[in-house]
């Protein structure tokens, strides 16, 4: 055999390994979803789907405000949990990194993400138990004698934010460590040398050295917190509706799927914008 | 002075945190023992009951069952797929290999709801029942760029030596990768494997849109909720953390404790 069909064959066996695996996502991720892009230029009339080309569903989306105020809510809410979610891991993922003894580092880790691990449908039903009028927190603050009315803190968009924000924290705080210890302590001697302080040292040395891990998170939070249907649709209540509460409304009260697969092309478009904003940092694709 | 008001500050927040990261958990838990029909403030009494009605439930069994078949038979396809395509593009030169990459990683990127609702549209239009089938298809699309991603990362170049051994040795390449290159991975494909049951176990949107009368755990506690608030509800959600927490000892004991000594 000549080094060129040899070269032929192995190449042809790896192509035999690859495909499966390429097979399965043209086939179930690419192709479904340029097929979804294509129906959300259809349109419903009666049952049916028409299928005539235009862009009746996006004019739609931007004239009618119930559905664009879908969109703010959604961009608005997924902001401050992924602000406030930064804001809360980044200290816990510092304090873990530099405060906690070398052999419960791994402890704590693995404590601050152990709820993870229960089911997320009733993670977010436990929230209603604690923030609802009969709930823990109303219960415990009227005991002390602190209110005299219980608080409203469900179904609304504070209990949305705090049901995600307690999922994300401990997301992030995972990515952040990561990259805290992955800092070498020659960095800040070097920083304490040149007659940095403590507050100096961290804004201007550590803080920029882990900003893949921040921003790494913050994208997995944006991306998790913009798509999900769960947690708004049980501690929302139903006086601002998400996108993803839109789009299940499309799907299921109304079977209009070409609208449902509209606004999943405008949320699509807002998750590469937020990839495109942070790209410089993200380290995905090296992975 | 000043380091003794950081660290005390420090941790003062890591209580507070901790508080509020296992509150509801332990809410969860304390109201699945509740003696009444609410699992509502306050608490009434300690009973078991709810704990022996969840194991009474044929349906919630029954979407137990579906759940752990599920999660089991897609991340052990997820994680094969995810082998062969990491073993060609660490191993061999392919021609326009980084789009792969990029490609095979892309589904991470996009909402599990839009993947859902995609995979619906062409099931509807084909006119596919829906299924469990279908719901493990949706769920090996968003767990093969995890297993990918995880082993392509482990595909260490020290390795390809061994594999040259075994291949002198007269192994074929089905050998070498069954007998040489899986064993060697294992500690990642492992994970790979772990960390994708895990998804597949919790997931609930493109069960619940791509499912119709076999369910998962998740599509049914979601189904359980909508008439009412239910003591049931809070002893399947503690079976299932304790479930996870057994879990997770067996592997950190057997498993990472060894990998760490060696």
């Amino acid at each position: 055999m000549t080094t060129a069909t040899l070269e032929q064959t192995e190449r042809r066996k790896a192509w035999g390994f690859v495909a499966p695996a390429l097979a399965w996502t043209v086939l179930f991720f690419v192709v479904p979803f340029i097929f979804m892009t294509a129906m959300s230029l259809w349109s419903r009339q009666g049952r049916e789907i028409v299928r005539v080309w235009n862009l009746d569903n996006y004019v739609r989306f931007f004239s009618e405000s119930a559905l664009l105020k879908g969109l703010t809510n959604s961009l608005e809410i997924t902001l401050m949990v992924t602000v406030l979610s930064v804001l809360l891991a980044y200290p816990l993922a510092w304090i873990i990194a530099e405060r906690v003894p070398k052999k419960w580092q791994r402890m704590a880790l693995i404590l601050a993400i152990l709820p993870f691990w229960t089911s997320y449908v009733v993670r977010s039903y436990s929230w209603l138990l604690v923030l609802s009028k009969g709930g823990v927190i109303n219960n415990a603050l009227m005991g002390i004698g602190l209110i005299s009315e219980p608080l409203e803190i469900a179904s609304n968009r504070i209990a949305t934010v705090i049901g995600f924000v307690h999922f994300f924290v401990m997301l992030l705080t995972l990515t952040i460590y990561s990259n805290l210890i992955q800092l070498s302590p020659n960095y800040r001697r070097a920083a304490a040398d040149l007659g940095a302080n403590a507050f100096q040292t961290f804004w201007h040395v550590v803080l920029p050295l882990t900003l893949p891990g921040i921003m790494t998170g913050a994208f997995l939070t944006f991306v998790l917190c913009i798509g999900d249907y769960i947690t708004p649709q049980i501690l929302g209540g139903n006086n601002e509706l998400v996108l993803p509460q839109i789009i299940m409304l499309q799907i299921g009260r109304r079977a209009d799927f070409p609208m449902a697969a509209a606004l999943s092309i405008i949320l699509m478009l807002a998750v590469t914008l937020a990839y495109i904003a942070c790209a410089r940092w993200l380290k995905i694709e090296r992975a | 002075m000043r380091n003794a008001i950081t660290s005390s500050l420090s941790w003062v927040y890591l209580i507070a945190i901790y508080a509020f990261i296992f509150l509801p958990v332990a809410v969860l838990v304390l109201f699945s023992f509740q003696d009444g029909r609410l699992p509502v403030p306050p608490f009434n009494g300690f009973s078991t009951q709810w704990y022996e009605a969840v194991f009474a439930d044929r349906k919630l069994m029954a979407a137990l069952t579906n759940s752990f078949l599920v999660a089991s038979i897609s991340s052990a396809v997820a994680c094969l797929l995810g082998f062969l395509a990491a073993y060609a593009l660490a191993r061999y030169k392919l021609p326009g290999s980084a789009l792969q990459r990029g490609l095979l990683i892309a589904p991470m990127t996009v909402s599990y709801l839009i993947i859902a609702l995609g995979l619906l549209t062409v099931l509807n239009t084909l006119r596919v029942p829906l299924s469990l089938w279908t719901v493990g298809i949706g769920h090996v699309v968003i767990n093969l760029p995890l297993c990918f991603a995880i082993i392509y990362a482990s595909m260490g170049d020290h390795h390809i030596n061994i594999e040259r051994a075994a291949r002198d040795l007269g192994a074929n390449d089905f050998k070498v990768m069954a007998l040489v290159t899986a064993p060697m991975l294992m500690p990642s494909i492992l994970a790979a494997f772990f960390l994708s049951v895990t998804f597949s176990w919790d997931e609930f949107i493109i069960a619940f849109l791509l499912s119709r009368f076999d369910v998962t755990l998740p599509v049914e506690i979601w189904s359980m909720l909508r008439s009412g608030l239910n003591p049931k509800t809070n002893a399947i959600g503690s079976l299932v953390f304790l479930a996870s927490i057994a879990l997770l000892l067996v592997l950190e004991i057997g498993f990472f404790g060894r990998s760490r000594k060696t």
